[in-house]
Order: C-alpha cells, then sequence, then structure tokens
C-alpha cells in the first residue's frame, strides 16, 4: 500500500467522522469546531490530488472567515437546545436508510460511467496549480471572474443593510422627506385687517383696550397644514 | 491498492449523504442547516477536483474557485438573515418563522 494511500484513508476517516459529528452534535458550537476539522481533512485530500492552491484557499477562505462567521454567530445566539432536536432520533433509522441508499446510487452510477480511472495524465510542463488556475482564469474564464467580484460585492452590500441598526436618539432626518415637503405643510398665511384702535387718537397708553374692541378679522387663505 | 478516481467519487458521495441526513434530522436547527449545506458544497467540490485530477482538465478546479467564492457569499448573507431573525423572535427554530402564512 503506498502513502499517499493510506494519507487518503487517514483524510477521508476524519472527514467522514467529523461530518457525522457536525449533524449529530448537541452543541452548536462544537459542530462549527467539527466541521473546521473537516474542511482542514478536505483540504489534506485535495493537496494529494495535486490542487495545492485551492487546498490552501480552502484554509484561508473557508476555515478562516466563513467558519469564524459561523463561530461568531453561533456564540451570540442564545439557543434553547431542548425544542430544536425533540423528534431527533425518531427520525435517524429512516435517515440511516435514506443515506446509505444514496450513497449506493450516487456511487454505483459515476463508478459505473466514469469509473477505473487510475493513471493521471502528466501535466507537461510542471507549472503548478496557482499558474495553471492563473493562466485559465485570466484568459478563458474572466468573466465568470468579474462576476464573482459582483457577487461578493452583493454579499457585502446586502449583509451590512440586512443587520445595521440606527442609532435611536439622533435628530437625523431622512432628506427624501424633507425634499418632499411643501411650503404649505410648514406656513399657513392669514390675512388680518390692519388694526382701527380708537385708544390712539384719544392718547390713552398704547396696549391698553377696552374689554371687547375689536381687535381685527383674521381671514384664512390657503389650505389646512396636514 | 492505488488511489484511483473511483476512491474520490465514493468519498464524495458519502460526503454529500451525510450533508442529505443532517437537512433530514436537523430540520428545526437553522445554523446545522447551513453547515449541512457547507459540507454538501464540500462534497460536490471534492467530486470536481477529483474529475479535473483524472481527467487532465483544468475546468473542474476553476469550478471550484468560483463555488468557493458563492458559497463564501452565501454562508455570509445567510448569517445575516439569521442575526436579524433572531434580534427579532429571540428563535431559530424553523417553526416559528411562519409569519408569511395566509
Amino acid at each position: 500500500m503506498e502513502f499517499k494511500t493510506i494519507l487518503f484513508y487517514a483524510f477521508s476517516l476524519t472527514l467522514i467522522l467529523s461530518g457525522l459529528r457536525v449533524i449529530t452534535a448537541r452543541n452548536p458550537v462544537y459542530a462549527a469546531l467539527s466541521l473546521v476539522l473537516a474542511f482542514f481533512s478536505a483540504a489534506g485530500i485535495w493537496m494529494l490530488m495535486k490542487a495545492e492552491f485551492l487546498s490552501i484557499v480552502l484554509v484561508l477562505v473557508y476555515v478562516g472567515a466563513v467558519m469564524v462567521l459561523f463561530l461568531f454567530v453561533v456564540m451570540m445566539l442564545d439557543v434553547n437546545l431542548e425544542k430544536l432536536r425533540e423528534g431527533f432520533w425518531s427520525y435517524f433509522p429512516l435517515a440511516a436508510v435514506i443515506g446509505i441508499l444514496m450513497v449506493a446510487e450516487i456511487s454505483y452510477v459515476l463508478i459505473g460511467s466514469f469509473g477505473g480511472n487510475i493513471e493521471v495524465p502528466e501535466a507537461s510542463d510542471h507549472i503548478g496549480n496557482t499558474k495553471a488556475l492563473g493562466l485559465a482564469i485570466f484568459t478563458d474564464y474572466v468573466f465568470a471572474f468579474e462576476v464573482a467580484a459582483v457577487i461578493l460585492l452583493l454579499a457585502i452590500v446586502s449583509a451590512v443593510a440586512l443587520t445595521v441598526r440606527r442609532r435611536k436618539d439622533t435628530k437625523q432626518i431622512d432628506p427624501a422627506l424633507a425634499v418632499r415637503v411643501k411650503a404649505s405643510d410648514r406656513i399657513r398665511v392669514v390675512k388680518m385687517q390692519a388694526e382701527k384702535s380708537d385708544s390712539m387718537n384719544t392718547g390713552a397708553e398704547p396696549g391698553l383696550r377696552e374689554p371687547g374692541a375689536l381687535v381685527g378679522t383674521a381671514t384664512v387663505t390657503s389650505a389646512q397644514p396636514k | 491498492m492505488t488511489l484511483s478516481l473511483n476512491h474520490f467519487l465514493v468519498l464524495g458521495a458519502i460526503m454529500f449523504a451525510i450533508s442529505i441526513i443532517g437537512i433530514f434530522l436537523n430540520r428545526k436547527n437553522i445554523i446545522v442547516l447551513l453547515m449541512a449545506i457547507e459540507l454538501m458544497l464540500l462534497s460536490v467540490n471534492i467530486n470536481f477536483i477529483a474529475f479535473s485530477y483524472y481527467l487532465g482538465d483544468a475546468a473542474g478546479q476553476i469550478f471550484v474557485f468560483f463555488i468557493l467564492t458563492v458559497a463564501a457569499a452565501e454562508a455570509a448573507i445567510g448569517l445575516a438573515i439569521l442575526v436579524s431573525l433572531f434580534r427579532r423572535l429571540d428563535t431559530i427554530n424553523v417553526e416559528d418563522l411562519d409569519a408569511l402564512k395566509g
């Protein structure tokens, strides 16, 4: 048995066992940590297949960013585990049967169509995974590359837009509301006739009026404010 | 016995079935559902790289590159939705998300 085969079996055993732990763990933090172990094992398997750039990218991006994000969220949420796990073990026999059936079907179809390849076509110029990927992405698949960049931008903008919370005590005004205001909403022009006061002609003190004297009539000349 | 394509295909199939079982069993817990989807994407990636290695085509690995990108974006947005749901409802039980009904 070659060393490569031993490594493959070791990595895949770790991968399968940690995958099983992800779906059966009671505590979601343990599930997230088992998923991290699964990604590390998968990175080892990809490295065996000479995809070294992708295996390192898997560790950096997936484990280093996505799983850290998962762990943040899992640790932040205060979860009531009892209610979430009811009915778990009652579904287990059916799930096991379906799982074994799926593995059998998928393996049968794929091995029947593609199976048996043992020899690996040797890369003629030995340029390594990174350079080969770069040569292909930036020439044949550059449009997909740009679309992937837009998808990442979309993810950033939507993640922020979904979760941003504004302070409630700021006096900030929504500019759309401010622009929509009409003059008639804020000001009401009232027509008043000029004051006719007899006290001025008689020389009495200004400001003193007889009770009940008419001061002026007011007419409302514009629409009611909202 | 030397490694052949069959080994990797069976491994991919096992991981895919594990993630389907995970969705089946953890139907109420949104976080474990998201993690099972990550496992599913991982199994598909293993298949792609295995085919790319044994058939000599770089397209498989390029597809894996883009799957990693999209899966990271989807995990970020899914977790943002989860967090804002949790802020409102204080639960991550799928059965409590029934406000759109009727």
